[in-house]
């Protein structure tokens, strides 16, 4: 779901009327097909919105750098008219963005996009982006730009079927250059046909006479050196004519622009750098918006964060891939546990809790968490809730109702936690948020080692620290909340739901820091010598409140009944997909070809002798040393087909090589010797060499 | 003596107005006005002009051309990325749009000399037509018969026709194995201190007296000389700190004439300015902002400065494999990665061609298999090898970090070349806490 707005900011979308159409027909009971059919339409509106978040989340982090850009386009263009001696003198600069984007290319592709479209919309009408790949030498890096910028076919002497193309040009950059004064001196001789602002007219009014003339390189490494030497300084010969300006997208680092340009080269160019937000950072936005909160009901469990996180961390850094990463284990959760169709909006959640079918009552009679929920009530409750499908789903109703307010508290408790223990040195409960959440996830966060020992340094906490502390955070005014501020009010006025006392928290912050700081001093100047004074015994009792808070509200999520409704668990899917492991499928279509062929499954399990050859030959080598003897190899061979082709065992013919099994043999061997598992060897002639040892 | 340049078939006032635009350059345009004779003479068919960078062998061409309107076709070779495209400038700019239609697709020489030939007998040179082409160098890499045809074209298409060359390297360089015509040869040799200050005083702001502004490209010179005789570099760097230099002045602290205060005003920027900007370090746009801001902590950081690359935690692991790969001979692989491997003493371990350093002697190329090897022993956990290990290692070769040797279609055995400096990657090695230096054979 995309809006067509510009700004940006929070959208609502409504559910289609489709939704409220199946509502009303929901008093028939679900079979399991309408229930998938549900399911699966609300995984799409939760990937819809999912998916929106994440644009207008990438919108917003790119504005930032595509707004400084944009300035420097336009500042290019304008200072190019000014006729100042120093301008003048400058002339023959090339203006070049150099942007720095971080090593994942693909990624780029996202931010490329934006840009072309924003120069396009309100800089210039003439952006051209190439790629390294379509560009090995000059001529099709020429082509590219002409094509992109003049939109006609572009005459290249190697490709025949264009020879009737009688639009076509020579690929030159003065057909560009005479392309684009015809081109500006009609649009300033005609009248403006499209009636616009007249402010925005005023504003654009000099862009439009010569706007500039855009060359997006994606990505610079990629690129030939000599194919560039030689386009910048073509470009800097038609500089006076064409206002050109070149955008460098750089994946490593800056530097890499002086090892590709020698100076007489990089010396036609007015470099300027831009760097964008690192994809940690990035990354910390992304699981922030859409991990950490309670806005969207799908949740990952540790594992399954913890493979996508460390598949960000030690193979790609694409936030792109952490995302389809979420996708995937959104659909697959949607798809493979049929009370998923609890895991939407709490009014949707509970109607379609009465909408259960019986099976899927057993379901969750089923449950591990639920179980363990039945076994700690009274005998008769416990009758009930496994008989009285009723009273099931008036009991569902509720735990669903729990499992919400559960999520409700927890994420605010968590970035409490957070804002505290992120001071220590240190950071024993991590120095990223999501850290403390995978912490949180795996176990009982209280009885981690790490938690305690965080704890006890916060207890020796010297109130200047405290002060000081205190002061950093109301300087940053962020959102971040320290405790002690508000904490006596809190103790005393409600200390049982944390989020409304959390919320207050964050309005009253401002003032009561500031008094909170005063009496502080004044205690503690007053009475410093008493035992214990009131600022430790104050702060004694933050922790207090503060490991309270935390045994309440930060259990991991597996204690929560009904858990198992939104929580998606099944990390080894999650990873098979997104971190394949080539040489394992191999080796486990090799030695059980079953996996992959149904059809060779027996019944009792084992591996049917009628395995296509090549796992015949497979399974052999495996008990070969070193070197294997080709002639025993085939003997082998030959004595286990023939057992799989149902020959006597006492006929004559059995475990004769015959033509067939010896070209079969040949076949499978030379296959191996093509997956890497053989070669041949000089050391014996009619042997060859096993590559792999060990392994599955 | 009106000047240098006198010459019976062009009117005096034109040759004057010439010799008023080509300062320090009277001399060879004077031996280039000669040689090209009278308009309808027929002139030497090639002449070579060789000179280095920015010693104005263009600019009096283009002056000449201009100045005494004589037919001719610019042509850079740089940009002529195909021969088609060279002779359809040159049929363009001496017979009009019309007769280079005619060019069939990617024409062959003779397929140029007919058709100039054709155009020729229809519209025969009233006077000599000049080919000036710039950067002649690139003409070594194009076809092996062009250059000798462009050097005896006048034969060729029977027309009153002179091929200028203009290069920056010297004409052995050029000479064909099968041997060529010989065109004159006219050397332009570099300006001198004088004559930099003479060219670059030219240019001055029209807001302020033309001696000041000589006086201070004096100041420049005398910083700047010593490393810098591109005049196109200096008339950069003049640009770009004049404002600086009139600072004082239009605050009304100093006077114009007193030179030795702006001098020393302006020397320490000179100075830095060497540092960052000659070197393009810093581009001009934010050289002129930082001086604007006045050097609040300088902070300004150039291009080199940022050398921080961030990667993923297996990729660094796979870089630091590579330039243990690169740079350690394999016979000593045993040694760091093999946990008893015994004692082996580098003395005796020494090849005769080992014993240079092997940064030294650069990067050498590795197997696919050593650099998954080296991966294996070195990244502290168990890795599965999964299709992204593979896939960042061919991300690095994109990014340049490591460069693959082998033919991209060889599937079969790749292999590789690190190419990062050991700063780069003893910075990678300090993020994951690796002791690069314990492993480098160099070292030891």
């Amino acid at each position: 779901m995309s809006t067509s707005s510009v700004s940006k900011g929070c959208f609502v979308f409504k559910p289609s009327s489709k939704k409220r159409k199946t509502r009303s027909l929901g008093e028939t009971c679900v079979n399991g097909r309408e229930s998938s059919e549900r399911r699966f339409k609300l995984c799409e509106d939760l990937w819809n919105k999912i998916k929106a978040e994440t644009e207008v989340l990438q919108e917003e982090l790119n504005k930032k750098i595509l707004d400084s850009l944009l300035d420097f386009a336009k500042k290019c263009s304008t200072t190019r008219q000014h006729c100042d001696w120093a301008s003048k003198m400058r002339a023959n600069e090339i203006p070049t963005a150099a942007l720095v984007l971080g090593v994942n290319v693909p990624d780029h592709d996202m931010t490329f996009q934006s840009l072309f479209d924003l120069l396009k919309h309100s800089v210039t009408p003439h952006v051209v982006s190439v790629q390294a790949k379509e560009c090995g030498v000059l001529k099709h890096l020429l082509k590219r730009v002409l094509e992109g910028l003049m939109d006609v076919a572009v005459d290249d002497d190697d490709e025949e079927e264009m020879e009737q193309n009688p639009r076509s040009v020579h690929c030159s950059l003065s057909t560009l250059s005479d392309w684009y004064t015809a081109k500006t001196k009609k649009s300033s001789s005609a009248t403006p046909g499209k009636k616009r602002n007249v402010q925005d007219e005023d504003e654009h009014h000099h862009h439009h006479q010569t706007p500039p003339v855009v060359i997006i390189f994606k990505d610079l490494e990629g690129f030939n050196p000599r194919v560039l030497q030689d386009f910048i300084s073509i470009c800097s010969r038609y500089i006076d004519r064409l206002p050109l300006m070149f955008i460098f997208g750089i994946a490593t680092s800056p530097s890499t622009v002086q090892h590709m340009l020698p100076h007489s080269v990089s010396s036609l160019l007015c470099i300027e750098l831009f760097q964008s937000l690192s994809c940690t950072q990035h990354l910390a936005t992304v699981i922030d918006k859409l991990i950490l909160t309670a806005q969207f009901p799908f949740k990952l469990n540790g594992k399954v964060m913890q493979v996508l996180i460390s598949i960000f961390l030690y193979h790609d850094f694409s936030v792109r891939n952490f995302i389809k990463g979420l996708q995937l284990a959104l659909l697959e959760h949607f798809h493979s546990q049929p009370l998923s169709i609890l895991c939407c909006k709490k009014k949707e959640a509970l109607l379609n809790v009465t909408l259960l079918s019986g099976r899927d009552l057993e379901t969750v009679r089923q449950l591990p968490s639920f179980i363990r929920f039945v076994e700690k009530q009274e005998a008769g409750e416990q009758v009930k809730l496994m008989t009285d499908d009723d009273h099931l789903k008036e009991a569902c109703q509720k735990l669903i109702k729990d499992l919400r307010k559960y999520h409700k508290s927890y994420y605010p408790v968590l970035r409490c936690l957070h804002t505290l223990t992120s001071l220590l040195p240190r950071y024993p409960l991590g120095k990223q948020i999501r850290e403390l959440h995978l912490i949180c996830l795996e176990k009982n966060v209280w009885e981690n080692e790490d938690y305690q020992s965080a704890m006890n340094i916060v207890n020796q906490f010297k109130s200047t620290v405290v002060e000081h502390r205190v002061e950093n955070h109301c300087s940053k005014g962020g959102v971040c909340v320290f405790f002690p501020a508000a904490v006596p009010e809190t103790v005393q006025e409600e200390p049982e739901s944390v989020t409304s006392p959390i919320r207050n928290l964050q309005q009253q912050k401002k003032t009561d820091l500031f008094q909170l700081q005063k009496t502080l001093l004044e205690m503690n100047e007053s009475r410093r010598s008493k035992k214990k004074s009131p600022f430790e015994l104050l702060r004694n009792e933050v922790v207090e409140f503060i490991d309270g808070l935390v045994t309440c509200h930060l259990p991991p999520p597996e204690s929560q009944t009904l858990y198992e409704v939104c929580y998606y668990s099944s990390s080894a899917t999650v990873r098979r997909h997104l971190n394949a492991t080539p040489r394992t499928s191999i080796q486990t279509a090799l030695s059980s070809p079953c996996f992959y062929l149904q059809s060779l499954k027996n019944e009792d399990g084992t591996v049917s002798n009628s395995a296509p050859d090549i796992c015949i030959a497979y399974k052999l080598h495996l008990e070969c040393g070193r070197l294997i003897n080709l002639y025993d190899w085939l003997e082998a061979y030959a004595t286990v087909v023939s057992a799989a082709e149902g020959q006597d065992p006492d006929c004559d013919t059995f475990g004769k090589v015959d033509d067939v099994k010896h070209a079969r043999f040949i076949r499978s061997v030379s296959e191996l010797e093509f997956l890497g598992f053989i070669k041949s060897t000089r050391q014996k002639t009619d042997h060859v060499a096993r590559l792999t040892w060990g392994g599955c | 003596m009106t000047g240098v340049l006198h010459h019976p078939g062009y009117a005096d006032e034109k040759l004057q107005r010439v010799e008023q635009l080509i300062p320090c350059r009277e001399l060879q345009a004077g031996m280039l006005v000669s040689l090209m004779g009278q308009p309808q003479h027929y002139s030497y068919p090639s002449i070579f002009i060789y000179g280095h960078r920015a010693s104005g062998k263009s600019h009096v061409l283009h002056i000449l051309m201009k100045e005494l309107e004589l037919p001719h076709a610019a042509v850079s070779c740089v940009e002529c990325v195909s021969a088609a495209l060279l002779y359809e400038r040159v049929l363009t700019s001496f017979f009009g749009r019309s007769a280079a239609s005619f060019l069939p697709r990617s024409p062959s020489l003779s397929e140029f000399v007919r058709l100039y030939r054709h155009q020729r007998s229809q519209s025969p040179a009233e006077q000599t037509r000049y080919i000036v082409m710039e950067k002649a160098e690139l003409l070594r890499d194009a076809d092996a018969n062009l250059l000798p045809a462009l050097l005896r074209l006048q034969e060729l298409v029977d027309d009153n026709i002179t091929v200028i060359l203009l290069s920056e390297i010297v004409w052995e360089k050029f000479r064909p194995n099968t041997g060529c015509f010989e065109p004159l040869l006219l050397h332009f040799p570099d300006y001198s201190k004088g004559e930099l200050q003479q060219i670059l005083s030219t240019d001055s702001h029209p807001s302020y007296s033309a001696e000041l502004y000589s006086s201070y490209i004096n100041i420049l010179l005398g910083v700047f000389y010593s490393v810098c005789r591109d005049l196109r570099e200096l008339r950069h760097l003049a640009a770009l700190n004049f404002n600086k230099f009139c600072e004082p002045l239009t605050e009304g602290k100093v006077k114009e004439t007193e030179t030795h205060k702006l001098w020393r005003n302006i020397e320490p920027h000179l100075k830095k300015a060497m540092q960052t900007v000659y070197i393009r370090e810093v581009s001009s746009l934010q050289w002129e902002q930082m001086q604007q801001t006045e050097d609040e902590g300088g902070a300004l950081r150039g291009l080199s400065a940022h050398t921080h690359v961030e990667l993923p935690y297996y990729s660094k692991f796979l870089l630091i494999a590579a330039y243990l790969a690169s740079y350690n001979p394999a016979r000593t692989d045993k040694r760091f990665f093999v946990k008893h491997h015994g004692k082996i003493r580098k003395t005796n371990f020494l090849k005769k061609n080992e014993k240079t350093s092997n940064h030294l002697l650069g990067p050498k190329p590795f197997a696919l298999d050593r650099l998954l090897a080296i991966f294996y022993s070195v990244v502290d956990s168990r890795v599965a090898p999964t299709a992204s290990i593979f896939s960042q290692i061919s991300s690095l070769v994109t990014l340049q970090l490591l460069t693959q040797i082998s033919h991209t279609d060889q599937l079969d055995a790749p292999k590789y070349k690190c190419s990062i400096s050991l700063d780069f990657i003893s910075a990678v090695s300090r993020t994951v806490n690796f002791d690069i230096v314990k492993y480098l054979y160099d070292f030891l």
